[in-house]
């Protein structure tokens, strides 16, 4: 008897708490979602866009009434997570994925992927992560200019690790050639731990890395510039700009994280899936967790982010226009 | 010494709790194929999130100990690996549990887990701002000869000549070249959309050992001996320590490699138990009884894959570089509790860093004294009828394989592979050799192709590679690898040859 009675109010219980929560999440299509929503991460886990990513929607069943479960897709510097994406994901809204700007638009503009920024629609960005350049702790370098300096007298000496083809790290480092008329290696390792790895080892001379990871090791490393339009008040205040510094790099190479989803999603759903998204990313905790771990947070909106994309395209369309084209296919085929 | 300051915190109330149900999830985890530790900790780090600090940091730690000795069970038993660091102990410890020595094959296996786990625990307590360091000196050229060195280890992993050996090994690292360029990011031997991720470790490992197994079984319960093969003999514990602790060359050099592989970010803690195998065989005075039921292959394969789990730490929790694929997925779940890696850990997050050292420590020894209680209800587990067994292993097989990445694709490829390797198997090739090609493919590849590059731009491609103190070392142990296994394989023919006199000279290869 006892029994039952507690079933029924357990039953009432779970009630309330449901009704609750679509309340909470206050929309009129209390239909979406009724079921845990997938994000891809193209990248394996414990790297920064899988624990970033991991952190950003852990309050997802707060603000959608439903978890956000991370599965991790990676392979071929991401291709893999995105191509799964637009190729064998519906188009219900229960599939999503981490991106990574400028990162996946400069993979699809550069290799024949599945995927590029029409058949892809921006749901809410949660960080930045500018690129920093940075030699080990015992590296004769104290400088930019002093990098440059020697990389100018040593063409093609100079060794810069980066967390792989074509990232934030990669197109910081082409840009430093440029603006510096000067010739560097870039080495493309499994991700930014490693390229840190690299860095922190003596194996290569520089390297361009996350700000969030440099400024966990800067015991091991000097941060010598930061590829960004202002410092970094709040984690960096003393290292300059590479405008400061006298190089014109302007802010292109930033890592931009936040989720998104495959065309054909409706409108009603993605505007359920970027308001919640806002709101989880503007979460005190989220964001306190977030800091913690030493990622700058700058939440997006949809609006705000279709716009940054085409941006980014547009220069990079432009960037690697500027490369000599043989130099670009040698990138591309031969490491 | 503060260690002991945070261990009663350890060790009290609920804490206490999430040790020992996460000890016995965990070895019942690490023994599901499938479930490999990696796994268990990426399922069980968001739960970490509503937990106190502490209590988050110990399920992880627990989880991750647990979990790696528990795949010994099903090794030894079913003579399935629970994950790619078991497949060592499986070489030896199946052939023990099949002459009816399972309860002493398990006896030895949680004891040198627990002694293993101990030591490697320890290292990361004592040494890890010492070998910090270390870790950071291997670059590219030397990983590249790790994993050549790792290679050369085939010849001992059975099948039934050391050329069928090298050739399954050669197919294995075949397979890991499809998919992606980890460099480069061009595609290979990519014939159809499912092997667009190329062929992971999961899928493989699962398809290679459980499948054919599964196959064995079915056939045979036709043939009417579906009945159990072996039964667990009465031992007594006191008898089983003794011995174990009477093995000092196995245990020696378990922990000493287990420790060094897990220290070396990059070098894939999963090949430790493997290594130290076939170095404890190398060292033997008898290595013919490698493979057919030597408790040291157990003891060294157990001490070193448990003894790298806290070596693998090192690296990470002083520089933020996890030295296995499992420390890598654990470093996520220890950010958020807020243990942040670096020189400051000891210092400004004291209490974080040593609540977790503790659990680590305690979790070894709970591991150790659970394990070896589980193993007695091991007996129910091999009473179970062959038929029955091949459904539950089939079924977790699928099931393990799909919930790595929710993927259809690593069904099929593990599907198909299970069943090239029960073919295989007919033509004496073993499946130990394919998995090590497949985990240490990529590892050799990306770091020669990284020591390229990096060689072009400083003095060239061979200095690169032939220079330096730890090369010429690690040059030098794979040619006495190799030497190795040739010289034994000479001595093997040799001896062939005279018992065959007489008869019709087999031609083997």
């Amino acid at each position: 008897m006892n029994n039952k009675r507690l079933l029924q109010d357990k039953t009432l219980l779970a009630g309330i708490v449901t009704g609750a929560m679509l309340a909470v999440s206050g929309s009129a299509l209390a239909d979406y979602p009724s079921n845990p929503i997938n994000v891809i991460v193209s990248y394996s886990a414990g790297g920064a866009t899988d624990f970033q990513a991991r952190i950003a929607t852990s309050k997802s069943e707060t603000y959608f009434g439903e978890p956000m479960v991370i599965v991790n897709r990676p392979g071929a510097g991401g291709q893999v997570g995105w191509n799964y994406l637009v190729q064998n994901s519906r188009d219900e809204g229960y599939d999503i994925a981490a991106y990574n700007v400028p990162h996946f638009i400069a993979q699809s503009l550069m290799y024949d992927t599945h995927y590029d920024i029409d058949n892809l629609e921006p749901i809410a960005n949660w960080g930045v992560d500018p690129a920093v350049l940075i030699v080990g702790r015992d590296s004769p370098f104290d400088t930019i200019d002093d990098l440059v300096e020697y990389a100018r007298e040593n063409p093609g000496r100079v060794t810069v690790s980066g967390a792989g083809l074509f990232v934030g790290h990669h197109i910081a480092t082409v840009q430093l050639e440029n603006e510096a008329g000067i010739e560097l290696k870039y080495l493309p390792t499994d991700g930014g731990v490693d390229a840190l790895r690299f860095v922190q080892g003596g194996q290569v001379m520089a390297g361009f890395n996350n700000l969030s990871d440099a400024y966990r090791s800067q015991d091991r490393v000097k941060i010598l510039g930061i590829a960004d339009l202002e410092r970094d008040e709040e984690f960096l205040p003393d290292v300059p700009t590479f405008k400061e510094a006298g190089y014109d790099i302007d802010d292109s190479s930033v890592n931009y994280r936040g989720l998104m989803t495959r065309s054909g999603v409706s409108e009603e759903r993605l505007k359920i899936l970027s308001e919640g998204a806002v709101e989880m990313f503007n979460d005190e905790e989220v964001q306190a967790q977030l800091k913690a771990g030493g990622s700058p947070m700058r939440v997006m909106g949809r609006e705000e982010l279709k716009e940054m994309w085409q941006e980014r395209q547009a220069y990079l369309e432009e960037l690697f226009a500027s490369l000599d084209p043989e130099e670009l296919e040698e990138l591309a085929e031969e490491d | 010494m503060e260690l002991f300051q945070y261990l009663p915190e350890v060790l009290s109330g609920w804490n206490l709790v999430i040790l020992i149900v996460g000890t016995v999830v965990g070895l019942l985890l690490g023994a599901t194929p499938g479930l490999s530790p990696t796994m268990a900790v990426a399922l069980l780090i968001p739960f970490t999130f509503q937990m106190d600090t502490s209590s988050g940091l110990i399920l992880l730690g627990v989880i991750y100990t647990a979990t790696v000795a528990g795949g010994a069970v099903t090794a030894i038993l079913v003579n399935i690996p629970g994950s790619p660091a078991n497949i060592a102990t499986m070489l030896d410890g199946h052939p023990m549990a099949k002459s009816g020595r399972a309860t002493e094959a398990l006896h030895y296996c949680f004891i040198s887990s627990g002694i293993g786990g101990v030591i490697g625990v320890l290292v990361l307590i004592f040494f890890t701002p010492l070998l910090a360091d270390f870790a950071l000196g291997f670059g590219p050229s030397e990983l590249f000869w790790i994993a050549i060195l790792g290679i050369t280890v085939i010849g001992s992993l059975g099948g039934t000549t050391v050329l069928k050996g090298l050739l399954a090994g050669a197919v294995g690292i075949w397979i890991s070249l499809i998919g992606f360029n980890p460099v480069a990011g061009t595609e290979r031997f990519m014939f159809t959309d499912h092997l667009q991720g190329g062929v992971t470790i999961i899928p493989a490992l699962i398809g290679l050992f459980a499948i054919p197994q599964v196959f064995q079984m079915v056939e045979d319960a036709r043939r009417g001996r579906g009945g159990k093969t072996f039964g667990m003999e009465h031992r007594p514990l006191w008898a089983s320590i003794v011995y174990n602790l009477s093995r000092v060359r196995a245990l020696g050099i378990g922990s000493v490699v287990g420790v060094l592989v897990g220290l070396i970010p990059g070098a894939g803690g999963q090949i430790a138990g493997l290594i130290a195998y076939d170095q404890n065989k190398k060292f033997s005075r008898n290595p013919e009884a490698y493979g057919k039921g030597e408790p040291d292959g157990v003891i060294a394969s157990e001490t070193s894959n448990s003894s790298m789990v806290g070596a693998s730490l090192v690296p990470m929790l002083s520089l933020g570089i996890p030295g296995s694929p499992t420390a890598a997925v654990l470093l996520g779940g220890l950010l958020i509790q807020g243990l942040f890696p670096g020189p400051d850990l000891f210092t400004q997050h004291a209490s974080v860093a040593w609540t977790f050292m503790g659990a680590l420590l305690v979790s070894q020894v709970l591991m150790m004294v659970f394990g070896l209680y589980i193993s007695r209800f091991s007996r129910y587990v091999i009473q179970i009828p062959k038929q029955h067994m091949a459904a539950a292993v089939a079924i977790l097989a699928v099931f393990g394989t799909y919930s790595v990445q929710n993927s259809t694709s690593d069904v099929i490829i593990m599907m198909t592979m299970g069943c090239a390797m029960y073919f295989a198997m007919r033509f004496g090739f073993g499946p130990g050799p394919v998995v090590l090609g497949i985990i240490l493919g990529p590892i050799a590849e990306t770091n020669l192709l990284q020591g390229q590059m990096l060689g072009q731009a400083m003095d060239g491609t061979f200095q690169y590679f032939f220079t330096g103190g730890v090369n010429l070392l690690l040059i030098f142990l794979c040619v006495l690898s190799i030497g190795y296994s040739v010289a034994a394989e000479f001595k093997v023919r040799a001896r062939q040859r005279r018992q065959s006199t007489g008869r019709t000279v087999e031609v083997e290869s």
